[in-house]
């Protein structure tokens, strides 16, 4: 009790050093664990969404970064493909094509122009609201809608991707209609329109003022400014229209939900030949090699931080030899008031013991912390 | 109090040996050593301490054979009869003044520290006239205050004998003078014995003998 009374007045004196060793003393202790939970999470999270895509189709290159836009709408991307793409698989009569448009965001989040199909493919179900059904309408992820405090009758408004572009990408008003129920998956992250909307953010699709009018005599006269429309309202919506061949509109990429086995084997050996610019991709083949390299990156990782914890082990090792040093004084005068043998070992005992027990307790805090918010966690770290 | 008869104590690598044919202490009185540096009086305090065993000879402290005591034994003793009072005052910097008082209770072998030791080392505190500091660590108190602390610390055991080895050495003249009130005055009141180690010859006149070191080696004490 004594000791432990000793130890602990001389922890809190010296609280800044305490603090360090406790802080390391907890890292130490916890990063092994929180990097198994976190990669034990991402593995689970990636395999299984990567599982419940059958296919995916999209620009010839990376298929990593193909499957990572397409099914975890990470910021890499595949080169955009084009409707004729979807169109195609369409024709085919082998699968169901669910249309992708990543390429724009909104308050940091990943604006998906997609079909209504993609909410039916994922199990996705409204918390409150309604489903959008006209252009410019939107549905946000459970995350999306928590973190910007959105819900239905609200507007977010898209980001401009290039300001000094006059033919570029201009910010659109998205209505708001429903918000998703969570999932844990990227979906909670994403603000989801239809893919037609995300061609109007594109500027493929335009409403603007009338290029012609009529005066009271029916002379026709030209328009001498034309007005976009930043916001598609009841009023403006007929005004909307697309330019150009509809084959042409880009796609990010395309789900593609084969009808049966044998439909997507043959669908995969339409794609095969490399000289087509357009490949078909199982992302769970993918993401089991990324998990496979992961986990060999996650055992080197676990050689470092051995080694890192060792050195620290070290150094905490050294911090208190030296406090002990410092404190001679301090046990010759125990000893001359009659300190038995053992009084010094059992203070410095009871000091690691304290600083090792706060350690403890910190590091299982910051476990638990990361275990409860592992989805969450795992999801933020797959965004990128 | 003391009685020591042909002390032998050598240090033989540092080529230093001890030698005290003679030395009686009675129980209450105030002794104060004089002699000049080296000469060995803070081994005599170390060997009537029990912090160190003599070759040989005679020694027996507060009735106890100290050459007779095992390592415990002699901790035991120590901490239950030797009060410990040094010039560098040797405070816990990481306790506050009244954990300094109760510090021998933290660390002594066989002490227990109970409602009565507290209440003894508020009285103490208040008697040496640093009630009103107790919550101070001794980095915030002057070295008049250190030291008090350190002589309640040394009296908190009720021992029977109080060393001091050069207990007012860092203090101002008029701060020793007080030091020395405060000691004396709580000691007399424990009945304690004050052996103290001094090289201020201006304190000589308040012990109630004083001993030359270098006549301890010969047959018989010099007294003043």
């Amino acid at each position: 009790m004594n000791a432990l009374f000793l130890a602990f007045a001389h922890l809190r004196w010296t609280w800044a050093r305490s603090l360090v060793l406790i802080l390391v003393g907890a890292l130490i202790l916890a990063v092994p664990m929180v990097t198994q939970t976190l990669l034990r999470g991402s593995e689970d999270a990636l395999t299984r969404r990567a599982e419940a895509t059958p296919l995916v189709l999209g620009a010839r290159g990376s298929q990593l970064d193909l499957v990572m836009g397409a099914v975890y709408f990470s910021e890499d991307r595949a080169q955009p493909i084009t409707r004729a793409a979807e169109d195609a698989v369409w024709d085919s009569g082998l699968g169901l094509p669910i249309p992708l448009n990543t390429a724009f965001q909104t308050n940091g989040a990943r604006i998906v122009g997609t079909s209504l199909d993609y909410f039916d493919f994922r199990g996705l179900t409204l918390a409150e609201g309604r489903q959008m059904a006209i252009l410019g309408e939107a549905v946000l992820g459970a995350d999306v809608a928590q973190r910007l405090a959105l819900g239905p009758g609200d507007t977010v408004v898209s980001a401009p991707e290039n300001l000094f572009d006059l033919d570029g990408v201009y910010p659109l008003e998205l209505q708001i209609t429903g918000v998703l129920e969570p999932t844990g998956t990227p979906d909670d992250e994403a603000v989801f329109t239809d893919v037609k909307t995300a061609w109007v953010i594109a500027g493929i699709g335009h409403g603007h003022d009338d290029v012609v009018t009529a005066d009271a005599d029916g002379n026709v006269t030209a328009n001498a400014a034309i007005t976009e429309f930043q916001r598609i309202t009841p009023e403006n919506i007929d005004s909307f229209h697309f330019h150009g061949a509809a084959g042409g509109y880009p796609l990010s990429a395309v789900i593609v939900a084969p009808y049966d086995t044998r439909s997507g084997t043959i669908l995969r050996g339409r794609y095969l030949d490399p000289e087509n610019p357009v490949q078909l991709t199982d992302p769970s083949e993918v993401i089991a090699g990324l998990v496979d390299r992961i986990f060999r990156i996650a055992a080197l990782l676990d050689a470092v931080t051995v080694i890192i914890g060792i050195a620290a082990l070290g150094a905490i090792g050294l911090s208190l030899f030296l406090a002990w040093s410092l404190r001679a004084p301090e046990m010759q005068t125990a000893r001359r008031l009659g300190a038995g043998r053992f009084t010094i070992l059992r203070l410095a005992t009871a000091e690691i013991a304290i600083l090792l027990s706060c350690a403890m307790v910190l590091a299982a805090g910051i476990v638990l912390v990361v275990n409860a918010n592992g989805d969450q966690l795992v999801a933020w770290l797959l965004a990128f | 109090m003391i009685h020591a008869r042909d002390l032998t104590f050598a240090y033989p690598r540092a080529g230093f040996a001890l030698n005290v044919s003679a030395l009686d202490v009675a129980k209450g009185e105030r002794v104060g050593i004089i002699g000049p540096s080296g000469t060995g009086k803070t081994t005599l305090l170390n060997l009537v301490a029990g912090l160190a065993q003599p070759d040989t000879g005679a020694l027996k402290v507060a009735d106890h054979d100290l050459t007779a005591l095992d390592d415990g034994g002699r901790r035991r003793f120590r901490a239950a009869q030797i009060g410990f009072i040094f010039q560098t005052f040797a405070l816990v910097d990481y306790l506050n003044a009244f954990e300094n008082i109760l510090y021998p209770y933290r660390v002594g072998l066989g002490l227990t520290l109970d409602r009565d030791v507290r209440n003894r080392a508020q009285a103490l505190a208040e008697a040496c006239g640093i009630a009103h500091r107790l919550k101070s660590h001794p980095n915030a108190l002057s070295g008049g205050e250190q030291q008090r602390v350190a002589i309640c610390r040394a009296l908190i055991t009720q021992p029977g004998l109080i060393l001091a080895d050069e207990a007012t050495g860092n203090l101002d003249p008029e701060t020793k003078e007080v030091i020395l009130d405060v000691l004396f005055a709580r000691a007399a009141e424990q009945g304690a014995t004050v052996l103290a180690v001094t090289h201020d010859h201006d304190l000589l006149p308040r012990f109630d003998r004083v001993i030359d070191f270098a006549t301890l080696r010969q047959p018989a004490e010099q007294t003043s």
